[in-house]
């Protein structure tokens, strides 16, 4: 085995971390082992490569091919309709975009849905399967430092996967020339939900799928928990909404992720919901409370994901 | 390097570990003790990645308690159990450790050659790891402790899983990452004749107490015991009862084993080497073929069973296994014995 180390032309290619070294002398040299006393940049820095490399691993980056078909297809679904819309306003000089910025995400619910149920599971699930988290502990990361790092890394690639689009569109209208003004609050405003929106599910998606180490069982509970709530909630206010209980149906929409976001929006964000009509989620505190659930849900779940983690040991 | 003051871990129900108090310097250092017998928990405590019940211990001459984070990088951690994610290639996984040991990411790329290179993964670091034999895996957990360049590295039953001729060549790794990198090591295994090989120090731990901490030397030092096994002539119709007495008469501690075995003591040192002379000549006198001789080994149970009365118990029968045998008996022992045999 030492001998190889010579042979290795990687040897001299590079100057050493440790400092300087004459670069001019190209000769091969058995060097043997190196120590390294360059910079060790600590916990902050860990966290921050740590959130890189999950939001890369979150799009398929850095992994196999295999692992980059879904995430980008549905990257692409989610793009798609975006493209459609710009392309019509682009050909029919028409004066507003077919859609609100706001209603984007909201209409794509099955493909985000899809997207948040695919790479909460990939994010926690493969350490835990393969019990590489006693090897995150043994570092300078501190438990906390780990699971702040997931969330935001989910949070993140949600953010970058609800907005992308609405970025084509927003390019999009104003290379067809809209009103930029228009636009431009149209456009804050759905960013402003999609950071709302991601910050919710990545705390909701992350907790639920960190409670398995199969990922199949991740994507599945995942999905169930996006989903059912909120088919649940959304059939029960629209038999409210039949049975005449107008003030009822806005209080419904507390009860799943989706309609949360779909109320936020509603009350503070440009008016808008999938609701019965008739329903106003900013009606009466209505949207404080829908604010102060978003947030509270958010909160616990970020929690109850500490104390999961706080278990894990090496 | 690792300094305990009564440390103990008490779980409900079970205490993991009990006033430990042990001394450990640099070089090489086994920590020997059957499984459960509080290893895993001692890395832990050591690590800051949880509390002690009470005592304390100092890492580097960091308190684990308090500076954990400190401790951690400046050390390097192989779990015994598997830790690899298939789906990814060794060389962008320690690249990925690295930096997660606070590496930039440039320094993280260079040491992750190099320390990928150290421990002998070459063209396959590329491919994924769910490829690699038991082998190149565990190879890779090391690359992963080792890459950060930290003064110490706690081993967890590296050669677990491994055939013979990969413990070889794990071990010798292990000694090269105390001579060759200047780093020092505190491995673990339930094996003490494969610690033995490459350990400066060992340290013995039963039931989460300490057994003993001594040098190599005070365990080798000790006797160990030669199994022969010699066929019957017409002269000797048994031929294990004739090389029985015979060595009785030449004054050398020994004993009969049931069967056919003489388990001859052979003494440390420079009587030991006249030991082997003496059994060699033995056999020769009396004519006798010899079928097999081979050294048993000292093993934890035994060195356990030592710390009852303080003085050495008797020599289990079971032989280590092959790979773990000591240096095989004196040279002219050998010559002589296989002369006669045949």
């Amino acid at each position: 085995m030492p001998n190889d180390q010579a042979a290795d032309p990687a040897i001299t290619g590079g100057a050493p971390a440790g400092g300087a070294t004459a670069r001019g002398d190209a000769r091969i040299h058995n060097i043997g082992y190196r120590g390294y006393d360059g910079p060790r940049l600590g916990r902050s820095h860990a966290r921050r490569a740590l959130v890189e490399q999950s939001v890369r691993g979150a799009f398929g980056i850095g992994r196999s091919a295999k692992s980059k078909i879904l995430p980008l297809l549905l990257l692409a679904i989610m793009v798609f309709p975006a493209v459609i819309m710009v392309a019509v306003s682009l050909v029919t000089n028409t004066d507003e975009l077919p859609l609100e910025y706001t209603r984007y995400a909201v209409m794509l619910q099955p493909v985000l849905g899809l997207y948040i149920a695919l790479a909460a599971p990939q994010m926690v699930s493969l350490d835990l399967r393969y019990r590489t988290i006693p090897l995150y502990f043994s570092r300078p990361l501190e438990r906390t430092d780990y699971v702040a790092a997931k969330l935001t890394a989910l949070g993140v690639a949600i953010f970058l996967f609800t907005a992308l689009p609405l970025l084509v569109l927003y390019i999009g209208a104003l290379l067809a020339e809209l009103d930029a003004g228009d636009q431009t609050v149209g456009f804050l405003q759905g960013i402003a939900g999609a950071v709302v929106f991601a910050l919710l599910h990545a705390a909701i998606a992350l907790l639920i799928a960190s409670l398995t180490p199969r990922r199949g069982f991740g994507v599945a509970a995942v999905i169930a928990v996006l989903t059912v709530p909120f088919f649940a909630a959304t059939s029960l206010q629209w038999i409210l909404h039949d049975l005449g209980n107008e003030a009822a149906v806005g209080w419904v929409g507390l009860l799943s992720p989706g309609t949360l976001m779909d109320g936020i929006q509603g009350a503070y964000l440009g008016g808008a919901t999938d609701f019965p009509p008739g329903a106003d989620p900013s009606a009466g505190g209505m949207g404080v409370a829908y604010l102060l659930v978003t947030f509270g849900l958010a909160a616990l779940c970020s929690f109850l994901l500490l104390r999961r983690y706080r278990k894990e040991g090496i | 390097m690792i300094v305990t003051e009564g440390l103990s871990k008490r779980y409900p129900g079970v205490t993991a570990l009990d006033r430990l108090t042990v001394s450990i310097g640099p070089g090489v250092t086994g920590l020997v003790g059957a499984n459960g017998a509080g290893k895993s928990t001692l890395i832990k405590l050591l690590l800051g990645l949880a509390p002690a019940s009470e005592g304390t211990s100092l890492v580097l001459g960091k308190d684990s308690a308090t500076e954990g984070a400190a401790i951690r990088e400046q050390v390097g951690y192989m779990p015994e159990h598997d830790c690899l994610p298939p789906d990814v290639p060794a060389t962008e996984f320690v690249v990925h450790m690295a930096r997660m040991s606070g590496l930039p990411r440039a320094a993280a790329r260079e040491r992750t050659a190099d320390t990928l290179r150290h421990v002998g993964l070459y063209e396959e670091r590329y491919r994924p790891m769910g490829g690699y034999s038991t082998g190149m895996k565990q190879r890779v957990k090391l690359a992963q402790a080792l890459v950060h360049d930290p003064r110490l590295v706690l081993l967890d039953e590296p050669t677990n899983g491994l055939d013979p001729a990969g413990r070889d060549e794990m071990l010798a790794l292990i000694r090269r990452v105390h001579t060759d990198f200047g780093i020092s090591v505190l491995t673990t295994s339930h094996l003490l004749g494969e610690l033995e090989r490459v350990s400066d120090h060992v340290v013995v731990i039963d039931g989460g107490k300490l057994l003993r901490s001594e040098p190599i030397g005070g365990f080798t030092s000790s006797t160990t015991t030669l199994a022969v096994e010699v066929t019957d002539s017409d002269l000797h119709p048994s031929g294990a009862t004739s090389l029985h007495d015979a060595l009785v008469t030449a004054g050398v501690t020994v004993r009969r084993d049931g069967g056919q075995l003489v388990m001859v003591e052979i003494p440390p040192g420079e009587a030991g080497e006249r030991g082997y002379d003496t059994v060699r000549d033995t056999i020769t006198d009396l004519g006798l073929g010899l079928i097999r001789m081979e050294q048993r080994r000292r093993r934890i149970a035994e060195v356990f069973s030592t710390r009852a009365d303080g003085s050495p118990a008797e020599p289990p029968t079971a032989p280590t296994a092959p790979a773990a045998a000591a240096p095989a008996p004196a040279p002219a022992a050998q010559e002589g014995a296989d002369r006669r045999a045949e």
